[in-house]
């Protein structure tokens, strides 16, 4: 069973962590690793860094084109996590957009994450039926879960169509928006998450856009089986040292 | 061989809608309706009426006489640039804002480069009396200023794109995003052959009345449909693929697609796509596009706004890569020496973009009784400043 499975059947609210790897500095990525598994993070999402994000706000947009200019590559993202599975056992995801990942040959990236001990992939600009058709016998291959988002506009349809080809969890987006632009939830949230939580999916949801404290948290989780916090944790970055990574962390749950 | 998009959204390897899911019902309903709302006959006589009255179609297809003689052969001008609003751009705005309005959409997004495709945006939104946002990178607010101040007229609000590189690339992702947060009421018209299905087939089909008109005129004018040639310059490549659309399968017509060399194709300040690009991802289309090694889309460089952008529309994609299209590059010098030509042998100010597809003829001899038409997709109104810096005039 892949870590992620194992992780969805703890009999606890998850709490997953994205950062942009390279951000704020180039070698930073696995003490940031280490210390979010130190602090008690649940599961962590390794951005790969894109010259042009398109579903992301101005924080993660920022935190990755000072990631690149500080030299970020596949190549050196991969090398940095040569060694991550001896000390790291927590489930480990990268968040990347679709082109670096074509550039480097899809079936190339698979393997390479299969051999780094990465237990998935969330790609949010490959489409569903494009992986379905061309992708996913190589995603099978190396063991990886592929993570689909919904969003509020989804049709039921479409997310039981979503739900049939997963096979780890369901990102459910929590509004209609890029990252990093909600300020807590209100009842269209609130409603949103009981309708899917009512579909009775296969797959838990973990909600992520517009998480960034306690409340949210909570609120975000009373129906969906874990939330991502991203532009928050991004933020928290920028002013403060990896070491202090524990501070923010408490601060959520 | 085929060169129209299929079913699933593709040109040969080239099309599809890479786009996340937050924006897949917004691209969904266009696509679902696009065709459907095209054929209804209420929306061709609107389209046509809009067409024929507000814009001032047909364009002329004028044979340049001074410049034949020059070239020894036979070219005919396709007059875009008489278009209202001063280029090509406006056929496709008035298309998309007739089915924006069919789709009950109220509010309008465009992205810009140059300014050419917000102006002709903000013109339908004030005609239609719907509100008009248009994205713009920093350094092109600052470098095209009376455009700016011409979408404030129409009355529309020029948002700056602070990110990245802060120039049309940008513009074109904060586009994305606004209709990312906005999935309900807003349409995005995007301005160019390129984006996610049905976006470049949608945009192609209201620029196709350019290869319609040239098919007729000459009929009219010369008694025979095709011409030998059919040239058009290329930045994303929406008046290219108008220009192509009613020729790409009459096999006797060769198409010639003219990107922008900038300083030159080894400068490293270029924009010719076909031949620095790379097949991948970019704004939700499969095409060719100048990216680096680890897959980063690189900025790319002309002289002129319009033809600025690192990728390519996914069907001129197919055209080069099925060998369908002749591909070539022009530097800025050699644009800017044929702009003034065109200005000194026929009296016409061309876009700098335009004057790129002129600069062939320096470089490619054609026969005395070729026929070759050219696009002249936009006037040099906007360009001034750049010529007069250019030439110090």
């Amino acid at each position: 069973m892949n870590r992620i499975q194992q992780k969805l059947q703890e009999n606890k609210k998850l709490l997953s962590i994205y950062f942009t790897a390279g951000y704020p500095n180039l070698n930073d990525t696995v003490s940031i690793i280490q210390n979010l598994e130190k602090s008690g993070v649940d599961m962590i999402e390794i951005g790969l860094p894109f010259s042009d994000p398109l579903a992301d706000g101005p924080t993660i947009q920022a935190s990755s084109t000072e990631a690149l200019k500080n030299g970020m590559t596949t190549e050196i993202l991969f090398n940095q996590l040569k060694d991550i599975r001896k000390t790291v056992d927590i489930p480990l995801i990268i968040m990347g957009y679709f082109n670096p990942m074509l550039q480097f040959g899809v079936e190339a990236f698979c393997k390479k994450c299969h051999e780094l001990g990465i237990d998935g992939l969330i790609i949010p600009d490959l489409p569903v039926d494009v992986y379905k058709d061309d992708y996913q016998k190589t995603f099978e291959k190396y063991g990886l879960i592929n993570v689909f988002l919904i969003t509020p506009q989804t049709s039921n349809e479409r997310i039981e169509f979503i739900d049939s080809i997963s096979n780890g969890f369901i990102y459910m987006v929590s509004s209609s928006s890029v990252t990093g632009s909600q300020s807590g939830f209100g009842d269209n949230q609130n409603h949103y998450f009981e309708r899917i939580s009512n579909m009775d999916l296969k797959n838990p949801q973990i909600v992520g856009f517009g998480i960034n404290n306690n409340a949210t948290f909570n609120q975000a989780t009373q129906y969906a089986k874990g939330a991502i916090i991203g532009s928050a944790f991004i933020k928290f970055l920028t002013n403060h040292s990896v070491g202090e990574i524990n501070k923010f962390i408490t601060s959520i749950r | 061989m085929s060169y129209n998009v299929n079913e699933k959204g593709y040109y040969g390897e080239f099309g599809g809608a890479y786009i996340p899911e937050m924006l897949y019902p917004n691209v969904e309903e266009l696509r679902q309706n696009y065709l459907k709302i095209m054929a209804e006959s209420s929306f061709k006589e609107e389209f046509d009426q809009l067409l024929k009255d507000y814009v001032g179609r047909p364009s002329p297809l004028y044979l340049a006489k001074r410049l034949s003689e020059k070239y020894n052969t036979n070219i005919y001008l396709k007059r875009e640039d008489l278009n209202h609003t001063g280029a090509h751009k406006i056929n496709n705005t008035i298309g998309q804002i007739l089915v924006a309005k069919r789709l009950g959409k109220h509010r309008i997004i465009a992205e810009t480069g140059a300014g050419q495709h917000g102006v002709a945006t903000a013109t339908v939104c004030a005609l239609m009396g719907l509100e008009c946002i248009v994205y713009m990178g920093e350094i092109d607010i600052a470098r095209q200023a009376p455009n700016v101040a011409r979408m404030k007229m129409l009355g529309a609000k020029v948002v700056p794109a602070l990110s990245g590189s802060r120039t049309l690339k940008d513009a074109t992702n904060e586009a994305i995003r606004d209709w990312i947060n906005h999935p309900v009421d807003t349409h995005y018209i995007i301005g160019s052959a390129i984006g996610p299905h049905p976006y470049p087939d949608m945009v192609t089909r209201f620029q196709s009345v350019i290869s319609e008109e040239i098919k007729w005129q000459l009929k009219e004018q010369l008694g025979r449909e095709n011409p030998d040639y059919v040239v058009a310059c290329i930045g994303g490549g929406s008046n290219a693929a108008g220009t192509y659309y009613h020729f790409l399968h009459e096999e006797a017509v060769q198409i010639i697609a003219v990107e922008a060399a900038g300083l030159g194709i080894d400068s490293g300040e270029s924009a010719a796509t076909s031949v620095l690009g790379k097949e991948g991802i970019i704004h939700g289309c499969k095409t060719l596009l100048m990216q680096t090694k680890d897959g980063q889309i690189t900025e790319p460089y002309s002289i002129s706004a319009g033809l600025d952008y690192p990728g390519v529309g996914p069907m001129h994609a197919h055209l080069s890569k099925t060998g369908r299209a002749e591909f070539m590059s022009i530097t800025d010098a050699d644009a800017m020496k044929a702009g003034l030509e065109l200005c000194q042998l026929e009296g016409i100010i061309p876009a700098i973009e335009t004057a790129h597809a002129l600069a062939i003829f320096e470089y490619k001899k054609f026969k005395k009784d070729d026929l070759v038409v050219v696009s002249l997709s936009g006037r040099g109104d906007k360009d001034l400043n750049t010529y007069i810096d250019y030439f110090k005039l």
